[in-house]
């Protein structure tokens, strides 16, 4: 994605209107996004960092915390090494059905989450059509929310690295095995390391999505405290006994998180700019 | 097959002719790579999507259409409607002009400016519910204030609105901004020299360009305020008939174990995500634009 602004070169503004879209695209950022988003903090800050301390650390919320992290990692590296098989197979190989397999990966896009989860929640429990399979638990388990996590996250890695694969150069493979190399050592030393920074993209996004995922997790996730409990449903629950400064402050340790995620891809996004524009 | 010949050949340091099967994985390995993508994605995609008209059907098609065409749910898929017909035309616009402003013109910070659009992205749908209740609840900032005025936000239509229009806020600007950085500002800046004004060339010029990705824009912001489930539950109080957008009406039906009628209402919901996949493969097919980023 070419969003990094070309070098220095300053253009003269010719198309008019740029008070106008400028001033509008600000007004309704900051009414939808940046004023909402701010309550979070304000009102963090106006709970004091005592209680704030003591509502964070509380042993269930940690346990949320590091359930979320765990799941929300677990799916997303899976994401990545069959988000990569996918494209590869969806850019290189010819197969019947693929023009609809290819339109099928943004399923879990345009699904909504609840029915993704109540779907999930069927076929997994342990008299459902996969979950007898199983000689585990897999519905109410952490494993139930991977499965979750695994579904909204499926096509993120796909469509990150199906553009780069389609643009690698095939001159460079070629001289890649003219040079001696086999097919295995032209994926790892050459298509590999271009595939890197969308691989590391969509992992992100994936990633985040995950973390902050609730509707297809709670109907699988059996939601025990301790146990199967993610952090946005501590928000939920907290919410629904009206402990507004508890679920704001866990909220606001989730967004740093998030910001953190979306500052890392930014960076990984200017690297590939990097990367490319320079060709 | 072929690769013994091509080492060969480049020891030998000749010119080198290169065989199509250098660039490529033999056909044993390519089958099971295809199998292997082909079986993960059964597993996780199609077995769900058929299970779902399954249960749906199970207890007959009488129990389907009565399920649909309960009070409850029609009143479910009328408060649904309702929230696309305010959001999505907000968002198009917003979509637009933003995209514009990014696309056309040169500015400091617009790379941070792109961040922000596209915060909502990746912002926890609880979180955004949350926001809204800090900010319009009855112990929020604006509470009191709108008491007073005697207007309803929370645990209310218009709650369910703003809450939606956030979560899908950057879905058309996103699609719109890699297009028209493809396309740069030429064609707008020869219609603004033959003297058309600033609004004319938009319609006349931008526009047009810019349809089938406005399109395509569309489509998905649609799927996803369609299906926005977190969000919506923490600021609609899920009153029966009243806030009750169609996920929340499945999750009440499945929490009340009538799984059939969740079902009923969960098939209706996934034929138009399957319509919104077709529609996109179409808009793809014909323009050869493909979403450069993953949503």
């Amino acid at each position: 994605m070419n969003i990094v602004t070309e070098g220095k070169q300053t253009k003269k503004r010719t198309i008019p209107g740029f008070g106008l879209t400028m001033g509008f695209t600000l007004l309704y950022l900051t009414i939808i996004v940046m004023i909402p988003l701010s309550m979070v903090f304000l009102n963090t800050f106006s709970m004091g960092f005592q209680d704030f301390w003591a509502t964070i650390t509380e042993p269930r919320v940690l346990a949320s915390y590091k359930l979320s992290f765990l799941t929300a990692l677990t799916a997303s590296f899976v994401n990545a090494v069959f988000g990569v098989l996918i494209a590869w197979v969806l850019t290189r190989y010819e197969f019947p059905g693929k023009r609809i397999i290819d339109g099928l990966v943004d399923l879990p896009f345009a699904l909504p989450t609840a029915v993704a989860g109540i779907t999930l929640t069927t076929l997994y429990s342990p008299n459902g059509w996969i979950g007898q399979f199983f000689s585990f638990k897999v519905a109410f388990t952490p494993a139930g929310i991977i499965i979750a996590l695994i579904f909204i996250g499926l096509p993120f890695v796909v469509r990150m690295v199906q553009p780069v694969l389609e643009n690698i150069e095939k001159g460079m493979e070629e001289a890649s095995a003219s040079l001696g190399a086999n097919r295995m050592q032209t994926f790892i030393k050459i298509i590999f390391p271009e595939l890197i920074p969308a691989i590391l993209t969509g992992f992100a996004l994936s990633f985040a999505r995950a973390l902050g995922e609730y509707g297809s997790v709670v109907f699988i996730a059996g939601n025990m405290p301790f146990k199967t409990e993610i952090s946005p449903l501590i928000i939920m629950t907290k919410l629904e006994q009206y402990d507004y400064e508890g679920a704001t402050a866990v909220a606001a340790v989730m967004l740093i998180i998030t910001f953190i995620i979306l500052f890392t891809i930014n960076i990984l996004q200017w690297w590939t700019g990097k990367r490319y524009s320079g060709k | 097959m072929m690769e013994h010949d091509n080492s060969v050949v480049a020891k030998a340091n000749h010119p080198v002719i290169i065989t199509r099967n250098a660039t490529k994985e033999p056909k044993s390995i390519q089958w099971i790579l295809i199998s292997i993508v082909l079986l993960f994605l059964t597993l996780f995609l199609v077995v769900p999507l058929i299970a779902i008209f399954v249960k749906a059907f199970e207890k007959g098609a009488e129990a389907y259409f009565a399920a649909i065409a309960h009070p409850d749910a029609v009143a479910a898929i009328k408060l649904t409607l309702i929230v696309v017909l305010i959001t999505l035309p907000l968002n198009a616009i917003f979509g637009v002009v933003a995209a514009w402003t990014i696309t056309k013109y040169d500015f400091k910070g617009k790379n941070f400016l792109i961040t922000l659009i596209d915060l909502p992205f990746s912002v926890s749908p609880v979180i955004a519910g949350l926001i809204f209740v800090l900010l319009f609840g009855l112990h929020g900032t604006l509470g009191p204030l709108l008491q007073s005025l005697d207007i309803k936000v929370i645990f209310s239509i218009p709650g369910i609105v703003i809450a939606s229009i956030f979560i899908t806020f950057p879905f058309i600007a996103r699609e719109l901004i890699p297009l028209m950085q493809s396309q740069g500002t030429s064609e707008e800046e020869a219609s603004l020299t033959l003297g058309a004004g600033g609004f004319k060339t938009f319609w006349y010029v931008t526009l047009p360009n810019i349809k089938w990705g406005l399109l395509y824009g569309i489509i998905l912001c649609n799927a996803r305020i369609i299906g926005e489930f977190g969000a919506v539950s923490v600021v609609s109080g899920h009153i029966r008939g009243m806030t009750n957008t169609m996920p929340l009406h499945i999750e009440i039906l499945y929490n009340e174990y009538q799984f059939s009628a969740a079902f009923a209402v969960a098939s209706l919901m996934s034929i138009f995500a399957i319509i919104t996949l077709i529609i996109k493969s179409f808009i793809e097919w014909k323009t050869d634009f493909k979403s450069t980023k993953a949503r």
